[in-house]
């Protein structure tokens, strides 16, 4: 297992048909192993962000690196491999009828094959909290497994980076904690999009906070949490009652 | 359904191929053969015997052609021809050997799919098809069918109750509009899902071609083992034809 750094220079995308920038000049630079929380409201460019790391969405203007390699058409390959990312909805990650098809996916499109494969889903199952559950059938998962077996698609790959798009959402508090667990739990770069503060502020060393297309702070997120203003101007809150200085 | 019976334990590709040669067997055996469909549903019974699924659960999953025989209980009525008065009531002699006809075969032939589907679990089938040659694009649109039918079913069932919580009660025909709308969302839905399911693909390596995952293969002593039951049938109707 490795890590990787992201490096996003003047990154601007403009959705076909709009008249308005998804991103306007969104730059970031993120180191091998760190875990930054993407904070920011709806509509503010997150995702469209994130999809730019994989070549989902093709650079219009600006440059991606994902370590030395720019994300370009010609290396979509060997970027998909390196970056693994786990979508909002668990249902559309999990498209096969079995979990263990579903972990089997990405490296069998590598070329793995037969027992190696074999072995490597099961691993990789364990490795989630997630052991046994080879044969179930995807749509019959509870939240929190679903969010799980959908980390496992994508741990089986060998990532260095790992993008989350809003991770806890839908979950139980108890589906949230063993999730937050399992991220503490690996290595490689995280970025991770999402609304919930508190989990910015557990997991992540750093946040920052993208709003209209850009990036608009970036610092420790105990600094970036303690001020009500800046969270204010971009539609942030707190839950009620929760102190981040008392954590 | 789960299980370890011999049945379960034979290889998908040669249960698949018995079972599509036997439903041919007996949709071939002309309607008067009735010693050779009485043989076909002691084996077929048989079969159902070593999947050891039991009684009332082949029962419940036989029901299903209830609706599909329907129509074939007004045959007799509505028939021509040579008639014969049963409790009083005119029966086409015709009609009544052609709903023996349809009740017969589909009853065998959804015996052979209930012992198949009750013990061979979805993506095993579907790796079936892939070792039969079935073409990658048809058993990967199959699987992704299976796949989201219960995401889509839920998906309406939402739809359905906040209709139904904002006081809808469709009753008659003119109340269906809202019916008709909501089916286009389900379709707008499905297919923005398509997309995203897409892109989950290509962000672990999709290239256009469906991995195989298993490889496990039939073996000839399981091929032999299967091809008795469409070689056994075929003899029945060979021996009843001739």
């Amino acid at each position: 297992m490795s890590a990787s750094s992201i490096s996003v220079r003047e990154l601007g995308f403009r959705y076909p048909g709009e008249h308005h920038d998804a991103l306007r000049g969104l730059s970031i630079d993120v180191n091998a192993g760190e875990r930054v929380a993407v904070l920011g409201p709806n509509g503010s460019g997150k995702t469209t962000f994130v999809m730019h790391l994989n070549g989902l969405l093709a650079t219009q203007s600006g440059e991606v690196r994902i370590g030395d390699t720019p994300v370009v058409e010609s290396n979509l390959v060997e970027i998909r491999r390196r970056i693994g990312a786990v979508f909002q909805d668990a249902d559309d990650q999990l498209f096969m009828s079995s979990v263990r098809e579903d972990v089997a996916f990405g490296p069998a499109n590598l070329g793995v094959s037969g027992a190696e494969l074999y072995e490597l889903v099961e691993r990789t199952l364990e490795q989630v909290g997630a052991a046994g559950y080879g044969d179930r059938n995807p749509h019959h998962l509870s939240g929190g497994e679903k969010r799980r077996v959908a980390i496992a698609t994508v741990l089986s790959m060998d990532p260095d980076v790992l993008i989350l798009d809003e991770p806890t959402s839908g979950l139980d508090p108890a589906g949230r904690r063993e999730l937050i667990d399992l991220l503490s739990s690996l290595t490689q770069t995280q970025l991770i999009v999402t609304h919930d503060l508190p989990l910015a502020l557990q997991l992540c060393d750093r946040s920052v906070i993208v709003s209209d297309g850009r990036v608009v702070a970036d610092g420790p997120t105990p600094e970036l949490l303690a001020n009500v203003d800046l969270l204010a101007e971009h539609r942030l809150e707190l839950p009620l009652g929760f102190d981040p200085s008392r954590l | 359904m789960p299980g370890d019976s011999r049945m379960h334990r034979l290889s998908p590709e040669a249960k698949l191929v018995a079972v599509v040669a036997v439903v041919v067997v007996i949709a071939m055996t002309p309607r008067r053969e009735t010693v050779a469909f009485a043989l076909y549903a002691l084996g077929a019974w048989a079969i159902i015997a070593t999947t050891k699924i039991g009684l009332l659960t082949y029962l419940k999953r036989l029901s299903v052609i209830i609706p599909f025989v329907m129509f074939a209980l007004i045959v007799p009525f509505i028939g021509g021809g040579e008639s014969v008065y049963v409790l009083g009531v005119s029966l086409s002699v015709d009609g009544l050997w052609a709903t023996w006809n349809i009740l017969a075969k589909a009853g065998l032939g959804a015996t052979m799919s209930i012992a198949l589907s009750a013990t061979t679990p979805v993506p095993e089938l579907l790796h079936g098809m892939t070792r039969l040659k079935v073409p990658r694009l048809l058993v990967a649109i199959i699987a992704f069918m299976l796949r989201y039918i219960d995401v889509l079913v839920e998906q309406l069932g939402r739809m359905r109750r906040s209709m139904v919580a904002r006081g809808h009660d469709p009753r008659w025909l003119w109340q269906v509009k809202p019916i008709a709308s909501s089916a286009g969302a389900l379709f707008v839905r499905s297919y923005e899902r398509g997309e995203r399911v897409h892109q989950a693909m290509l962000a672990r390596g999709y290239t256009g071609v469906m991995p195989t995952v298993s490889e496990q293969r039939a073996s000839t002593k399981e091929w032999l083992a299967v091809l008795l039951c469409p070689f056994g049938a075929a003899l029945v109707l060979t021996v009843a034809v001739v």
